[in-house]
């Protein structure tokens, strides 16, 4: 299967989705790590965090399918949201905590 | 020519009022991305080509930019981007 087709379904089958480097539990990269700090700050379940490490063809692949060259990326309700500055952003905001507190 | 300088260069088509970029690549020694050589930076840029436009449109400018240097020799870019009415 193409990895797009795979992403685009990880990304539309899944309410919240990390690509990040390593696992929530094992974050291997600080930028990855802030991510998933912001996402349990917010309260967030059901977050499907791919780890990008695990499969290069998913790490290549989900820098084109957002047109986005850097890893973290979210997705929410299959749209890309950003990277980690753009998830700090909006958590200061509040903006990110209300757009997943929208999905409960 | 160092990478700094480069990402400077290249980041003048954005016109910036207000340019900083730190290399914090010191503080991922040891680290898998820097042992492969990429550099970690941090960018704080100013620029009217912003106003109006929402933080990815804005990061997208930059990565656009600076082209291939993301794919290539850059190993992480954290960016702070903002127009002048917003400081």
């Amino acid at each position: 299967m193409d990895v797009q087709k795979i992403i685009h379904e990880q990304v539309t089958s899944n309410p919240v989705v990390l690509y990040m480097k390593g696992t929530p539990q094992m974050p291997r990269c600080g930028f990855s790590s802030t991510a998933v700090q912001i996402l349990q700050a917010c309260g967030a379940r059901e977050v499907l965090a791919v780890d990008v490490l695990a499969d290069e063809n998913i790490r290549q692949g989900i820098k084109q399918y957002a047109n986005w060259p850097t890893i973290p990326q979210l997705y929410i309700k299959g749209e890309f949201i950003g990277g980690s500055d753009i998830m700090r952003e909006m958590y200061e905001s509040g903006e990110l905590r209300q757009m997943l507190a929208e999905m409960a | 020519m160092t990478l700094a300088d480069e990402i400077q260069r290249r980041l003048a088509v954005l016109a910036p009022e207000q340019l900083e970029l730190i290399d914090d690549s010191a503080l991922h020694a040891g680290h898998a991305g820097a042992r492969a050589g990429g550099k970690h930076f941090r960018l704080t840029i100013v620029a009217a080509a912003f106003a109006g436009k929402n933080t990815v449109a804005r990061h997208r400018m930059i990565y656009d930019a600076l082209g291939e240097l993301m794919h290539r020799d850059i190993h992480a870019l954290a960016i702070q981007a903002r127009s002048p009415e917003e400081l």
